[in-house]
């Protein structure tokens, strides 16, 4: 079936942007999520929007799924290929065609990086906000499909607060407009719904981002607590007091033994958590916050407070944090990168319950996260050449997702549900929300060809009639939310 | 009563049923019933009963923008939202607020203030954009669906990105949810976005949960009076492209020729405030003037209830563009205007590329058509590079009856095709708000 496209494709996007050979497709068989992989049948790499438009067109009327691929960073599993299908590398496409600074805003192709997009817009004094932490790599395309966040999406908001205008494919294979850059333009909220479909909606081709303004004024404290209990309280103070950091991020010992052996992050030796704030703004302003969270650290009992406020100091402290993932990986032999997300003044509790089940099925836990919002990202350590150990790990990653249920919380904060998640929806949607949110789907893609098998799990045809379902909602029944 | 009469449908679904009376009429459409439901269950069972006798329903709250947006093509049941009165939640740890759409934007703001929190949308005020109208104070569900915001959207955005959770009433009276109560949450589709500023299109919001900020310790205003677009354009660039982090920078210019009033709002910590007020007088210039309470202009509709207003019977419209285009639009809106023998009142969130202009109600119904023709024209002259096909629009708020049958309210609207499939998909037999939104959906 699909060999029938090859040519057309090759028509398309030149010999030299059609991928074929079977060892060459597997180099694209998984995304950042190694644990699920699946060779394309085929890959391509188009370099324009057009280009775009028209694979899409010629899967539309062959009915051959497709799949859009950024720089294959994200760790649900999103871009995960399929076996019967067109995987649509977007790598290509990195042109940054305009930065206007007087407008705050930039147009970029999908496949920029989006660091890329600060450095073009730091000679005008301007940012891009939203910065996971790939950001070296990831694409902004892949930021646009995942609405990305990062440690300062605290205060500055995640991707879809910083795009006011998309081109994109639909399903059907047609260039279109959501938004026109000014983030007030007439109609539904297309783009606003876009962001974050995980590509199940559409191929992004261009991007309108909103560029903003360099702060006056930028320090990072470390302090070090004797728990992570006392850290939090930390966390709670702060927050209370009015503050909003720009980042608050926490580890705990675990991660700060890994981290150091990994960078020699000289964290304070000896303690329980670390946290890392920082602060941005006007300097009066971050002068006057970063005393106050100083004398709130005291209060909380912390046993150790640096401050940095050059960027190579900056560097240092963020070091630590920003290797954290990859240093676990020195010291266990595999290990599960979580991302759930609790009430921030639930924290104290749902870590000392993970706490418990790690002690419980001996599978050690080390936290990472994002405290100012929540956003948990445990590590679960385990050796993978031992099944039990395999079985033990994934059912405890899998309590941590139940725990922030439980909480009022969600299933991922920033990494999206890609494959990966698709099981846990149902526990925090009812059948009835689910199905709504499947009627976007089929306003965009009745025919189900892009990205299918993501997000949802087993989705209804569109045009199916639902049956009749009434049931408890998952949340009530979790006593999360009232009966309605 | 029995479910085979739609009054009977009704008294079932919902215990306050009353027939409408005539203040009751949307856009002139006079509706046969109004339901008041008070829980999430009424307004379900409501919507079910609408639909199961084909009757078209029009949401309304606070009733304050009623007349936005274009008449339905049919009405028969209001379902007014002011009993759904309750705020949930207020988890002022987590800076989160769940309310129900009922809510009267006055008494959130009122709870919140208590705890030192705000939803910051700029609501409470009067006579503004997003305030309270003749009919009493705005409620947040038609916040959410008119998707209103004042003069501080620069800083904190739109309704769109402040809510995190929605539950809304479908049309046929499945209840359904997206987002959650936590800010950071990207599982499944944000229906919250898809939801807000559709005018009531696609379904009943019923309960939205908030993101939250804290109260600034203290605000300074820095004003200006400037004459001419391109100085007001300057003033303008040079207070939002400052490091000096505004959270609203407006201008309000109540006739032609008249002086243009820039106006800098900054926030924050008391003395960092002041210190950035000083600079941001250095900015603007020798004759700007720093002060602690808000000037009588600010965050309202132009040129306010004074002569140069459009007040509620006149016309009303929403431009937004690029920031860097905001001297081309200034002097866009006065070519317009002087072509077609207008004076429009000017005023609105200039840095964030959104203005609003009024007409009076007395203006020729054709002149006002003419100025939104050439204002549309200008906003469309095409950019040179890749960008958007056009980088603005020009959409009529509210306007007299005989303006209305003369000009498109919604103007070129990308992605409509997409929009109608939507609506198609949430709402198949059109019963929702039929025809007040762009497109005729």
């Amino acid at each position: 079936m699909i060999e029938t496209l090859v040519p057309r494709m090759v028509q398309i996007c030149g010999p030299g942007g059609v991928v074929s050979d079977p060892l060459e497709l597997r180099t694209y068989e998984c995304d950042g999520l190694t644990s699920h992989r699946a060779a394309p049948a085929l890959v391509v790499l188009p370099e324009s929007a057009e280009q775009v438009a028209a694979i899409v067109k010629a899967c539309a009327a062959a009915r051959v799924p497709f799949v859009a691929r950024g720089s294959g960073t994200g760790l649900s599993g999103g871009a995960l290929p399929r076996t019967d299908g067109v995987l649509i590398v977007m790598s290509k496409m990195r042109r940054i065609i305009a930065v206007e600074p007087a407008s705050q805003r930039a147009i970029v192709e999908p496949g920029v990086t989006n660091l890329a997009v600060s450095t073009a817009a730091r000679p005008f004094g301007y940012f891009y906000a939203p910065d996971p932490s790939s950001q070296v790599v990831c694409s902004v395309g892949g930021n646009v499909a995942e609405n990305s966040g990062g440690a300062h999406c605290l205060k500055h908001g995640f991707t879809v607060h910083h795009v006011t205008g998309l081109e994109i494919v639909t399903p059907a294979g047609e260039l279109t407009w959501l938004g026109d850059g000014t983030g007030a333009a007439p109609g539904y909220d297309l783009l606003g719904a876009f962001t974050g479909s995980e590509g199940t909606l559409g191929i992004v081709t261009k991007i309108v981002v909103k560029l903003t303004r360099i702060p006056q004024a930028v320090t990072t404290l470390l302090a070090a607590f004797e728990t992570t209990g006392a850290g939090g309280v930390a966390v709670s103070a702060i927050i209370g007091a009015g503050i909003v950091p720009a980042a608050i991020e926490m580890m705990d010992a675990l991660s700060i033994e890994a981290a150091e052996a990994a960078v020699h992050c000289q964290y304070p030796a000896g303690a329980g958590a670390v946290l890392i704030v920082e602060l941005d703004g006007p300097e009066a302003d971050v002068r006057r916050d970063s005393a106050a969270v100083r004398k709130l650290c005291e209060e909380a009992g912390c046993t150790e407070i640096r401050e940095a406020a050059d960027p190579a100091q900056r560097a240092v402290i963020w070091a630590g944090r920003k290797s954290a993932f990859a240093a676990v990986g020195r010291i266990a032999v595999a290990y599960i990168v979580q991302d759930g997300v609790v009430p921030r003044t639930a924290l104290g509790r749902v870590l000392d319950r993970i706490a418990e089940l790690s002690a419980a099925s001996g599978i050690r836990v080390a936290n990472v996260f994002h405290a100012g919002d929540g956003n948990l990202h445990p590590l679960v350590l385990y050796d993978d050449s031992s099944a039990r150990e395999c079985e033990a790990a994934e059912k405890l990653s899998g309590a941590i997702l139940d725990l922030c249920i439980e909480h009022g919380g969600s299933i991922t904060g920033e990494h999206g549900v890609g494959v990966d998640k698709s099981r846990y929806m149902p526990k925090m949607f009812s059948a009835d929300d689910l199905e709504t949110m499947q009627m976007l789907r089929c306003a965009f893609d009745p025919a189900g060809l892009c990205n299918p098998g993501k997000v949802f799990p087993t989705p209804r045809l569109c045009g199916e009639v639902p049956g009749v379902r009434r049931g408890v909602h998952p949340l009530v029944a979790a006593g999360q939310a009232e009966q309605f | 009563m029995t479910t085979d009469t739609i009054p009977g449908a009704l008294a079932l679904a919902c215990r306050a049923v009353r027939p409408a009376w005539p203040r009751d009429a949307v856009g002139g459409v006079m509706p046969s019933w109004v339901a008041s439901p008070a829980s999430v269950e009424e307004a379900s069972a409501v919507l079910q009963a609408a639909a199961d006798h084909d009757l078209a329903v029009v949401a309304r709250g606070g009733g304050t923008k009623l007349a936005w947006g274009s008449p339905p093509h049919r009405c028969d049941v209001v379902i007014d939202t002011l009993r759904l009165d309750r705020v949930i939640e207020h988890a002022a740890g987590d800076l989160v607020a769940r309310v129900q759409a009922g809510v009267t934007t006055a008494h959130l703001a009122g709870v919140l203030g208590a705890a030192g929190q705000q939803l910051a949308l700029d609501l409470p005020g009067t006579g503004g954009i997003g305030g309270a109208g003749r009919n009493g104070s705005p409620t947040i569900g038609g916040v959410l669906a008119t998707g209103t915001a004042g003069p501080r959207r620069l800083r904190y955005g739109t309704p769109r990105d402040l809510v995190i959770g929605i539950t809304v009433v479908r049309a046929d009276g499945t209840v359904a949810q997206s987002g959650g109560k936590v800010v950071k949450n990207v599982a499944g589709y944000d229906l919250g976005k898809l939801f807000a500023g559709s005018y009531g299109t696609l379904g009943l919001i019923v309960e939205a949960t908030f993101r939250l900020h804290p109260l600034p310790a203290a605000t300074a205003f820095v004003t200006d009076d400037l004459y001419g677009a391109a100085a007001a354009a300057q003033a303008v660039a040079a207070a939002a492209g400052s490091d000096l982090a505004p959270s609203a920078v407006e201008i309000d210019r109540p006739a032609r020729g008249g002086p243009v009033r820039v106006g800098v709002l900054l926030e924050g910590d008391p003395g960092g405030v002041a210190e950035r007020a000083a600079a941001m007088r250095g900015t603007l210039g020798a004759g700007s003037v720093a002060s602690r309470t808000e000037p009588g202009w600010w965050g309202a509709a132009p040129g306010g209830t004074g002569p140069g207003g459009a007040g509620p019977g006149g016309t009303l419209i929403r431009i937004a563009f690029w920031a860097a285009a905001l001297r081309g639009v200034l002097e866009a809106i006065d070519i317009a205007a002087g072509a077609a023998g207008l004076d429009p009142a000017v005023a609105g969130s200039a840095a964030a590329g959104v203005l609003h202009a009024s007409v009076r109600a007395d203006a020729p119904p054709g002149a006002v058509a003419a100025f939104l023709t050439g204002l549309r024209e200008a906003l469309a002259r095409a950019e040179p590079g890749e960008g958007p096909p056009r980088r603005g629009s020009a959409v009529v708020l509210h306007a007299p009856d005989d303006v209305r049958e003369l000009v498109d309210l919604w103007g070129p609207v990308p992605g409509l095709d997409l929009m109608r499939a939507v609506k198609d998909q949430f709402d198949p037999g059109h019963l929702m708000a039929p025809g007040r939104f762009a497109g005729g959906i």
